[in-house]
């Protein structure tokens, strides 16, 4: 089981062993109760989707794993380190999209790929005086970056600006920085934002060839797009109100009568689901 | 009346480029930590005092200069890991307010260490101008002015462009908690933004000084007036933005100087200031989103 409340385990392998292992987190803002003893795990080669209704805590219980949010209580295990720093989860194989597009305006498509590999670039002192490492850094970031855009599509667009590309393709380079780093586990807030169908099939193909390219990878995705969740997903979690209200194969989760209430609304097998 | 316009147009540029120096130091901060550091003439000055006296001591300006260089960065860090990174960042005041308190430590240590006078800080070069025939076209001193900033520029312009570290900085001047996420240490890029900006902001001090009275603790204030301008004009999160305005604006004063007087200096500074705020108050240079930011 890769969603699941801690106690419950069922599977073989050590709680260490899950890339992601989020335990009864409560989070407050002020007065206001964002998350409620929610309890994750994404279990290696797992894709697991986290959904729930708008305001639920689905991208407060991202940042919880990311390090932006500190959790009031709760334990936050990331590739098997103890609440790790936000600069620290590209060197330990983790990477994660926004639910914008996170892109840095003022570079171009290629710069903002290779800034998803900064964790390993040489120290200050190397590119102050232009050692040869930080230039090695450089010419070996920019042929992966070109790698990312071409698997992603978007070969022979490093040198435009984001700005420049339609939506869906700046989403691309927003996965392309993802991508590129070649993470164990990618985290992925609403990355089916503003597309198309067409193209939301294509960002499922892409995901499914990360997943599955290489053994042991895994991926979080928020996502208010069902049927993108239930079939990329093995295991679902579904956060109302900041508290898991159920977590299971995504047919458990079509069955379960709460979420229906909840989240899903009636007919999830057609296009009235949310 | 004859007119020295090539030595004018000289001049004005080597001012213009010190101008620009400064102005990118205030750019700097500004893209490395969103901080309008107003005590930066003020620890250019300290920067010129330690020049002044490694100078005087060795009788080597190069050493002076070096020495700029170096007390710039090492205050630069100070600054930073000491005192601006526990500044409220939820409240843009606060940081003007802790480097005002900032200009007020510094001029008053200097003051209080080494007098009010002015003291005359000696140039590398000659000041008069060469002439070519009868026609004066610029003096050593200004070449020397220029060609210094020019490697500073372009060592500045190699190192965001060509290194990871550069592309780190300007990853974390447009969105830090992207950065962060990406690997980027947001922290340290600021820490270095500062040191990088206060050795500018010393060199750029340094040259200017032996074209003014002298040095005293408030021989930097009217330098960062003219570069704070030029960043305004410019655009304060454009590198680009700083060096033209500088350049621009250093000539015109200069012009402005030579056929209208000195006191006109400061009107049309606040005459080029108040137009640009007027008709594109984000600078020049600036895209209008990055202001904001």
């Amino acid at each position: 089981m890769s969603v699941d409340a801690p106690p419950a385990r069922d599977e073989a392998s050590p709680p260490a062993a899950d890339p992601l292992r989020l335990e009864h987190v409560t989070v407050r803002f002020g007065g206001i109760l964002a998350i409620d003893d929610a309890s994750l795990a994404v279990g290696a080669g797992h894709v697991v989707g986290l959904i729930g209704p708008n305001g639920a805590g689905k991208t407060t219980l991202f940042n919880v794993a990311c390090g932006i949010v500190r959790p009031r209580t709760g334990t936050v295990r990331v590739m098997g380190v103890e609440r790790p720093r936000p600069h620290r989860l590209t060197g330990l194989g983790v990477a994660r999209t926004l639910q914008g597009l996170g892109l840095f305006p003022g570079l171009t498509v290629r710069q903002n790929v290779m800034a998803g590999l900064s964790h390993g670039a040489p120290g200050a002192a190397a590119g102050l005086v232009g050692a040869p490492a930080s230039a090695r850094f450089l010419r070996e970031a920019a042929e992966r970056a070109e790698a990312a855009l071409a698997r992603v599509g978007l070969a022979g667009a490093g040198e435009r600006m984001p700005e420049a590309l339609p939506y869906p393709e700046r989403k691309r380079v927003a996965l392309a920085r993802a991508f590129v780093s070649e993470p164990r586990l990618l985290l992925l807030d609403e990355p089916a934002g503003g597309l198309g169908a067409a193209e939301i099939d294509e960002l499922a193909e892409l995901v499914r060839d990360f997943a599955g390219g290489e053994r042991g990878r895994s991926v979080l995705l928020v996502e208010h797009h069902v049927d993108l969740v239930m079939s990329l997903c093995d295991r679902i979690a579904v956060l109302d109100s900041g508290r898991m209200l159920a977590t299971g194969t995504p047919d458990e989760i079509r069955d379960d009568q709460a979420v229906v209430d909840a989240y899903l609304g009636v007919d999830v097998d057609g296009e009235d689901a949310a | 009346m004859d007119v020295p316009i090539l030595l004018l147009a000289g001049t004005g540029l080597a001012r213009g480029a010190i101008f620009a120096a400064f102005a990118l130091a205030l750019v700097l901060i500004w893209r490395a930590a969103r901080i309008a550091n107003f005590a930066q003439g003020a620890m250019a000055t300290v920067s010129c005092y330690v020049a002044f006296h490694v100078t005087a001591l060795t009788g080597n300006y190069w050493l002076g200069l070096a020495a700029a260089l170096v007390s710039g960065a090492v205050l630069g860090w100070v600054v930073e890991r000491g005192v601006m990174r526990f500044v409220d960042r939820s409240n843009p005041l606060a940081a003007v307010i802790v480097a005002i308190g900032l200009v007020m430590v510094l001029t008053s240590t200097l003051a209080i260490a080494f007098g009010a006078d002015y003291r005359p800080m000696p140039a590398p070069f000659p000041r008069e101008p060469i002439r070519i025939g009868d026609v004066a076209v610029i003096s050593p001193y200004s070449l020397f002015v220029l060609a210094v900033v020019a490697v500073l520029m372009l060592a500045l312009a190699l190192l965001f462009t060509r290194t990871g570290v550069g592309l780190a900085m300007r990853a974390a001047a447009f969105a830090p908690e992207v950065s962060r996420l990406n690997g980027v240490r947001v922290d340290r890029m600021r820490t270095l933004g500062w040191t990088l900006s206060a050795a500018v902001g010393g060199l750029a001090a340094l040259l200017v000084i032996p074209t003014e009275l002298g040095l005293n603790p408030h021989a930097a204030d009217l330098l960062f007036v003219y570069a704070f301008t030029v960043a305004i004009v410019g655009g304060l999160d454009s590198p680009v933005g700083a060096v033209v305005a500088g350049l621009a604006i250093g000539v015109i004063l200069t012009f402005v100087t030579a056929f209208a007087g000195a006191t006109f200096a400061p009107i049309a500074i606040v005459v080029i200031l108040l137009g640009v705020l007027l008709v594109r108050p984000q600078g020049l240079f600036a895209a209008r989103e990055a202001r904001v930011a």
